[in-house]
């Protein structure tokens, strides 16, 4: 194989006709190792728990499928190279003196740019689409307090109105989440959603910029102090996944995270009203515990901190153990 | 083996800059790396020693995070203190070596390779030097200032970075901010030197299409520090005024914008990329005809692409923002612009593998850390490519999956490609070859570490790991242990190197003045340059990269005096080796 440097020299001369049948066989093979690797691409994500996240995994299965594409194509080429075209030993000559070729520098750059404008309209339609959703058309901030006036503007797009649709109050701050469900008078440090409905969130922060993320919906938004944050996502799925503190928020950073639920209409209303009944206690909170622990220590074994807020006060709260952190969603069947 | 060079300059050039290992009869030449001395390549050289001593602690700060990180609790150390590692982490690699180190390479090569005595400004070049280790000072006293260094990550984002918890006016915050507007400042007086040199002190013949996509790449990358470091530099003053004396620049509670902070930062901090990355491209530009023997495919392409690069990282910074409650029309517009800049860059690629391609290679070391650094960039290329795409980034921002992405490009692409970079002008920087063997296992060691430490959190960051986390969940543990193995094997990966230097420096093989048989300026005089470089300055009549025709490169002999040597070089030996 190592004599096949000669042959390479000359683009013209390398376009002949056995070259191309095995180019385009190259091409072909390579084609259905990055279709394959596009669908690998759905397995590594979490659960497809949100209407979103259907959309979002599309077009990362897609953008893989044509990442893989093109990293096979060069890396391929360059191997090709490494092990076939090395110089003979004591060989001291060089190699063909080729400068360029205008034809294949504009192939090269021209489909890039076809490459860029088709995932750049991929992702328009499926933002667009999320749009529709509602999730992303929602960035109306409100002005709060302190905060120098913006103009804002309403935009009302809906699917599916809930029938409970007052917005969830989210309530961030240094390290614990709060979740009110202001016309049913209930407060829980666990955010508990009906299924197939549009859930609507008021996020506000007390503190500092936390950030909103549930990677089994595909979602995140940061929380700004002084303004008022309208989001909103539609779950599908039952189960149990994780909220994250997705923007870094000081000490307890990590710790700062709970569970969200997702269930059916009836469990919600009857969530709902079991908790609006049981008298506010204060919720388990991970920051106060390990906080209260290291004061308790003599000798302390950290930089200075921020002193956590105290524990929400709340109607529901979710398991306090944190040294056992509740899976991140619970297998069920699957359709 | 050419060393009429070599005698004719006994010792004043052949000094270890290492004070423990000076070279034998010469102990006084290695001081004058400590010295406040004016010459570019004494400079240079104390940028890149400087840099790779933090690149070092910052390699190691990184390696007791991964130890936190190879169990989910947070366990090996205090949640403050991961916060502290992770922002000091960030902080040193960015400020204390990427930055410098690239401005070692700039200083070492861009009077060599234009055909120039020295920088247009040496005393200003000496004192932006000299800043380094004032700000390195700084922020490695913040380690010890009560309450302990800075815990607000490398963006040092409001509200978080102005809680003090201590109270204390010198807190961690305001010298890591005191530090970095410092490290601003440094890099300004650098760019404005080696704008002005390569503008102004080109040789004779020397037009702009015959000057070496080195010299274009770090052309472009200190026009982006000129535009884009006013900026960064403005944030942490007045970061620092409002932590310090109260004001409300950005501050919530008494009306001031934290989001406005984010634009201030990022408008730097996204261009900055750039700044690192551009100069490695120009050194991949440089390594692959050597080691192909083939000129740099398309030359004016590649090298305008630099500025197309320059041109569109000043309005990209957005797609840092795009879960920060950014409007819809600014997230489509920004994707946009990002998803441009992968166009220029794929035009380099590609020549850079037509440039491979039906050479004749030898596989060295530097070529080595140049074909590594080139496939983990394009790997990075493509998961930037993706996180450009606006819907996508919202689910990973913020997660694993962008760690990954920006450490393929800065650990891949960036130190792979310093490592080429040593390799490769190491015996023009000291007179002396470095040993293939410990070269290729260092290659060996940094690739097989990278790919472990950082591959596994694409999936973790897929997973919705959070970036920044001292504990997490349990079902992250895996891809956490695998990242943490690599993360200490690639600090392993630096012993070979370290070794290497040291001892190849001190009693490795002379190597002559151009051992790679290499086409350019600096290749045409001794190794190392004598003090100002050229005897005389050299008249380019040829563009660079002539491999395989026989062109001479320039009408005169800037050594001045005769020497015919190409036939007694090193690089047969080397090639025998290599294959």
């Amino acid at each position: 194989m190592a004599t096949n440097d000669q042959r390479t020299t000359d683009l013209n001369k390398v376009l002949n006709r056995r070259r191309i049948i095995n180019l385009t066989g190259l091409a072909i093979a390579n084609l259905l190792i990055s279709l394959w690797m596009g669908q690998q691409a759905y397995s590594w994500l979490p659960p497809q728990a949100s209407a979103e996240s259907i959309l979002i995994d599309k077009l990362f299965s897609f953008m893989t499928a044509v990442g893989t594409f093109i990293f096979n194509g060069v890396v391929g080429t360059l191997l090709y190279s490494v092990l076939f075209q090395r110089a003979a030993k004591y060989d001291p000559s060089d190699g063909p003196p080729i400068e360029g070729n205008v034809k294949l520098e504009i192939i090269w750059t021209g489909i890039p740019i076809l490459l860029i404008l088709w995932i750049g309209t991929v992702s328009y339609q499926t933002y667009d689409q999320m749009g529709i959703l509602g999730s992303m058309t929602q960035k109306t901030m409100e002005t709060v307090e302190t905060v120098p006036a913006e103009p804002t503007q309403k935009v009302a797009t809906s699917v599916e109105e809930s029938a409970t649709s007052a917005p969830i109050e989210v309530h961030s701050r240094q390290w614990a989440w709060e979740f009110r469900y202001p016309k049913e008078g209930v407060s829980s440090t666990e955010l508990h959603l009906p299924v197939n409905q549009r859930a609507k969130f008021k996020l506000t922060s007390e503190d500092v910029i936390h950030g909103f993320f549930v990677p089994a919906f595909r979602v995140k938004q940061d929380i700004i102090p002084g303004k008022e944050i309208d989001f909103s996502f539609t779950p599908i799925r039952e189960g149990r996944y994780r909220l994250r503190d997705s923007l870094y928020s000081g000490t307890y950073f990590a710790a700062n995270q709970t569970d969200v639920v997702v269930e059916s209409e009836a469990a919600y209303q009857k969530w709902l009203q079991t908790a609006a009944k049981t008298t506010p206690t204060a919720a388990a909170n991970v920051a106060q515990t390990e906080f209260a622990q290291a004061e308790k220590t003599s000798v302390s074994l950290g930089w200075a901190t921020v002193k956590p807020a105290p524990a929400p006060i709340v109607n529901y709260s979710n398991q306090p153990n944190t040294s056992q952190p509740t899976p991140q969603f619970e297998e069920e069947p699957h359709e | 083996m050419s060393n009429a060079s070599v005698e004719t300059r006994p010792n004043s050039q052949l000094a270890a800059p290492d004070p423990q290992q000076p070279e034998p009869g010469a102990p006084e030449n290695w001081r004058r790396f400590f010295s406040f001395s004016t010459d570019h390549k004494v400079i240079g050289i104390q940028y890149i020693v400087t840099a790779f001593v933090f690149f070092l602690f910052g390699g190691l700060l990184a390696m007791v995070m991964r130890g936190e990180l190879i169990t989910p609790d947070a366990d090996l150390v205090d949640r403050t203190v991961y916060n502290g590692l992770f922002t000091m982490h960030g902080t040193i690699m960015l400020f204390m070596w990427t930055f410098p180190m690239l401005n070692g390479l700039a200083n070492y090569l861009v009077p060599l390779m234009i055909g120039a005595r020295d920088m247009a400004f040496p005393r200003l070049n000496a004192i932006a030097f000299w800043l380094v280790p004032i700000f390195g000072v700084i922020l490695t006293a913040s380690f010890f200032v009560p309450g302990g260094p800075s815990q607000s990550g490398w963006w040092a984002y409001p509200p978080v970075s102005l809680q003090n918890p201590t109270g204390n006016l010198i807190n961690g915050q305001s010298l890591w901010l005191v530090a970095v507007a410092l490290s601003g400042v440094s890099s300004i007086m650098g760019a404005v030197n080696i704008v002005t040199t390569i503008f102004r002190m080109r040789a004779p013949g020397m037009g702009w299409f015959k000057m070496p996509a080195f010299v274009w790449t770090v052309f472009s990358a200190q026009i982006i520090q000129l535009i884009g470091l006013p900026a960064l530099t403005a944030g942490a003053v007045m970061l620092l005024l409002d932590l310090t004396t109260g004001t409300s620049f950005f501050d919530p509670v008494k009306g001031g914008d934290p989001v406005l902070y984010q634009h201030f930062f990022w408008f730097y901090s996204h261009p900055a990329v750039y700044v690192i990355v551009l100069p490695i491209f120009g050194v991949f530009s440089e390594i692959f005809p050597v080691y192909a023997r083939k000129p740099l495919f398309g030359y004016k392409v590649v090298v305008v692409s630099s500025l197309l690069i320059t041109v569109l990282s000043l309005v990209v910074w957005v797609h840092h923002m795009f879960a920060s409650g950014t409007p819809g029309w600014m997230r489509m517009l920004f994707m946009f612009s990002t998803m441009a800049i992968s166009i220029p860059t794929g035009i380099k690629v590609f020549a850079w593998v037509a440039t491979v391609w039906g050479g004749k290679l030898r596989l060295t070391s530097a070529m080595l850390f140049g074909l590594g650094g080139l496939s983990t960039f394009l790997f990075a290329g493509i998961t930037g490519i993706m996180l450009s795409s606006a819907p996508f980034d919202i689910h990973v921002n913020n997660t694993y999956f962008v760690v990954g992405h920006f450490h393929y490009v800065i650990n891949g692409a960036v130190v792979m490609g310093f490592y080429a970079a040593i390799y490769h002008w190491f015996p023009k920087m000291t007179g002396r070859m470095y040993y293939e063997g410990l070269g290729k296992l260092h290659f060996a060691l940094t690739f097989i570490g990278i790919n472990l430490i950082f591959l596994p959190m694409h999936p973790l960051g897929l997973m919705g790991m959070p970036r920044r986390v001292a504990s997490y969940d349990p079902e992250f543990a895996f891809w956490n242990v695998i990242a943490s193995l690599g993360g200490f094997l690639l600090g392993v990966s630096t012993l070979p190197f370290i070794l290497n230097m040291l001892s190849s420096w001190t009693r490795g093989e002379q190597a002559g003045d151009n051992p790679w048989r290499a086409i350019g300026l600096e290749w045409l005089v001794s190794s190392p340059p004598p003090h100002e470089n050229f005897e005389e300055i050299p008249i380019i009549v040829s563009p660079p990269y002539g491999y395989g025709s026989d062109e001479p490169l320039v009408s005169n002999n800037p050594k001045g005096t005769f020497e015919e040597s190409a036939a007694s070089t090193q690089i047969a030996n080397l090639a025998g080796e290599a294959n």
